[in-house]
């Protein structure tokens, strides 16, 4: 069928919180532990930064960012009018 | 449509009830075992008794859930609720390395560790955000399944088929390797024998009921691997913080770690000990660089040693000794070679210092240590990527039964995951502090028990040797295997043996799980892909359950013959499983769905690319296939072979578009095919069906 105006809509606002989610992804990921061992110089509750980042810290916030975008986009699927019928 | 949704309600409450009665079951059954201990019953009974009950519970839920209905077959119905798949796909995902050898691997490499940790749950960030909720809409069989729709035709089809094999198979045999292990090392049975008896417990869970079972079942064994592995950390944090929450308070036993290291790092034992490993390196450097000459001398010592002692009527022990020293000498110079180097770079190793546990990428220079940088970099890459594409992963959010469930079911799948993650990092560094506190310091006339044991059982997992005859143990002269933490914790904080069966358990939880996903992600492949939808389109229902059957029994008792011959290092086998998947199934999967204008030739293209740079990179860089083959490269930044994903990967999805973008864009109906996917109900499509 036909995409309607809407449905672009759906999914250009889908495309939009990937792509915020997925640079928090990346910097949790890759750039903090990029600097690791500069960040390591700060310490929480006994533990130097940079190692609770790794062990703990972005783990997490990839639970955080799977959490929010399982919500964004339930609640997303129902505003467009997109969302399957009532299985709950 | 309220009717359904009813009945998936009320199946949801049922589920909720079944295991929670089974979970208060089996703590009934884990008091019963530790009455049976205090009444003396001997541990190789309890060890059975573990064994049978934990296979004989998977066997129960196996049988229980055969099927001869082919959506439960290859889907479990599409009904499981999210939170259950999330269980399911817990303990499909953590492998006998993630319950026994992740903690040790962090004790070992400190900060460098934590790849593994990273690597293994970000995955899922990708799996959420570009896989799951499409794949579920897309809603077929396999993963071969949605990349012939999209790309159309038996080509990507088969090589997806071939990847998924090859990436499955390789970390089967990691699998299989393991249950054979921790069988062996549980009940005194060999082996090889071992590795038969694991094999059973996978097929009972999965023969009958195929994705039905091995679901249910793996729900049961996420449950059991869970308890495992936290009732020993929980106690061993309370022994030394008083607080049963190790993974908030061990920030002040990592600080004392971090001082303790700094004394060892000074103590004057501890570098005398060092510098005679580090005198033997050098000696054994000077026999390598004599070589062939110092191996007929050093022969011709040995032997005038044996017939000297003969002739001065030495005492027997003294002949005994000789005599079995050049027995065992190297048969011959380039045999010496080899056993010599391995010693120099053993004694080597030891005498380094401890490596400061907090402290990411140590190394002696900027150059190396930037270089340690690049590779945990490159290694969290490939593990994250390889996780958003393991077909055996992936293949669990066909079982949700709503596009929205897949999107929790993430969710929850990263979320029983992450308990144990979470956790690890914390029992490496408590176990640390134990070991560097009281073991260390001790004197050699009173070890702890647990030590004795253990080194008695493989002295590859554990040895203390006074090598500079003070009867003190100093830190240097202790060397241990990662698998050990894991293992001898309930002991080193003096839990019955009863919980040390526990962990035991658990562990077999954790490989059997994650080896009957493998194996029916392979036997699916073969048996959907090639079989029916390749060789043979008009076969009944009836047949494709039979040859899904019989494939499935063919392909466990070929992994189990390969794991039996013993193949090489665990880690590297699964790291190249990792590598493998992401370079062959990242870039096809994802612009897939996110790239209307990915054609058929990119995704050949793309894939084939992908599969050859990484296996290029292993074969050619990864010394177990260069002694095989005698070519040797060298590595590009300097990027360890495990981590080939990292070249791969990139590699793939160039090819991918640049080759689409030359040729011309998909029909119509592909088009319609992503639209489709794309949106959990588009317009007024018929509802899709449970």
């Amino acid at each position: 069928m036909q995409l309607t105006q809407r449905h672009e809509e759906y999914w250009s606002r889908n495309l939009r919180i990937t792509a915020i989610l997925l640079a928090i992804w990346f910097v949790v990921t890759f750039v903090v532990s990029y600097f690791a061992r500069e960040l390591n110089e700060i310490v929480v509750f006994g533990f130097p930064l940079g190692f609770y980042m790794g062990a703990q810290g972005a783990l997490i916030v990839y639970v955080v960012i799977i959490g929010y975008y399982a919500w964004y986009m339930n609640r997303l699927d129902k505003e467009y009018g997109v969302a399957e019928g009532d299985d709950e | 449509m309220s009717t359904a949704a009813f009945s998936q309600k009320s199946f949801t409450e049922q589920l909720k009830k079944y295991y929670t009665f089974y979970t208060g079951g089996f703590f009934i059954f884990l008091v019963g075992i530790a009455a049976l201990e205090f009444m003396g019953v001997p541990n190789k009974i309890l060890g059975y008794l573990f064994l049978l009950a934990t296979i004989g519970l998977y066997a129960g839920i196996g049988i229980m859930s055969r099927t001869t209905d082919l959506s439960e077959y290859y889907v479990a119905g599409r009904r499981v609720p999210a939170v259950f798949n999330g269980m399911a796909t817990g303990a499909d995902w953590m492998s006998a390395a993630s319950f026994i050898g992740m903690a040790g691997g962090l004790y070992l490499q400190g900060y460098d560790g934590l790849a593994f940790i990273m690597g293994w749950t970000g995955g899922y960030v990708l799996v959420a955000l570009f896989l799951a909720p499409y794949l579920r809409k897309f809603g077929q069989f396999t993963i071969p399944d949605f990349l012939g729709e999209r790309y159309g035709g038996n080509i990507v089809r088969t090589i997806g088929v071939f990847a998924a094999i090859l990436a499955s198979f390789v970390y089967v045999v990691a699998q299989i390797y393991g249950v054979g292990l921790i069988t062996a090392r549980f009940t005194g049975l060999e082996f090889g024998i071992g590795v038969f008896v694991g094999l059973l417990g996978i097929l009972v869970c999965s023969f009958l009921g195929g994705m039905r079972a091995v679901t249910w079942t793996q729900v049961a064994q996420y449950i059991i691997l869970i308890i495992a592995y936290m009732i020993p950390v929980v106690m061993l944090s309370y022994k030394h913080t008083g607080v049963p929450v190790p993974q908030a308070v061990y920030g002040t036993v990592l600080a004392k770690v971090t001082e303790r290291e700094k004394e060892l790092l000074a103590d004057p034992k501890e570098i005398e000990v060092r510098g005679i490993f580090r005198e033997r390196a050098a000696a054994l450097d000077a026999q390598i660089k004599g070589l062939p000459g110092s191996w007929e001398t050093g022969r011709a010592d040995l032997a005038k040693k044996v017939s000297d002692l003969k002739g001065s009527n030495a005492p027997a022990e003294a002949v005994a000794a000789a005599e079995k020293a050049l027995a065992g000498y190297p048969a011959s110079a380039d045999a010496a070679r080899t056993a010599w180097t391995a010693a120099r770079n053993a004694n080597t190793a030891r005498a380094a210092p401890p490596r400061p546990h907090a402290t990411p990428f140590p190394g002696a220079t900027e150059e190396a240590r930037d270089t340690a940088r690049l590779n945990f970099l490159a290694l969290v890459f490939c593990l994250m990527v390889g996780t958003a594409a393991l077909p055996h992963i992936l293949m669990r959010y066909y079982t949700t039964p709503s596009v929205k469930e897949a999107r929790r079911s993430v969710f929850w799948s990263l979320f029983f995951i992450f308990l144990l993650y979470f956790t690890a990092p914390a029992l490496a560094v408590l176990a640390k502090f134990d070991i560097y506190t009281l073991l260390v310091g001790d004197s050699f006339a009173d070890l702890p028990a647990w030590v004795a044991a253990w080194s008695k059982v493989d002295p590859k997992l554990l040895s203390v040797v006074d090598i500079n005859k003070d009867g003190i143990v100093q830190l240097a002269e202790i060397t241990l295997g990662q698998d050990v933490i894991v293992l001898a914790t309930p002991e080193i904080v003096g839990l019955p043996y009863v919980i040390s069966g526990l962990v035991a358990a658990g562990g077999l939880a954790a490989a059997l799980s994650t080896a009957d996903g493998l194996l029916l992600t392979i036997a699916n492949a073969l048996s959907h892909d090639v079989y029916y939808k390749m060789v043979n389109p008009n076969a009944s229902t009836q047949r494709r359950l039979v040859m899904a059957k019989a494939l499935l029994l063919v392909v466990a008792i070929i992994a189990a013959y390969v794991t039996s011959l013993n193949p090489g290092d665990i880690l590297f086998l699964v790291g190249a499983a990792f590598s493998l998947a992401a370079s062959a199934f990242f870039p096809a999967l994802v612009l897939g769905v996110f790239w209307k204008r990915a054609n058929k030739a990119g995704a050949i293209a793309g894939m084939l690319t992908g599969l050859a740079v990484c296996m290029f990179y292993q074969l050619t860089t990864y010394p177990f296939f260069t002694a095989m083959t005698g070519y040797k490269m060298d590595l590009w930044f300097g990027i360890a072979p495990i981590s080939a994903g990292i070249f791969g990967m990139p590699a793939g999805m160039l090819m991918l578009i640049v080759v689409s973008l030359l040729t011309a864009p998909p029909g119509r109906s592909v088009q319609e095919m992503v639209e489709n996917v794309r949106y959990p109900v588009l317009g007024n499509e018929a509802k899709q069906g449970a």
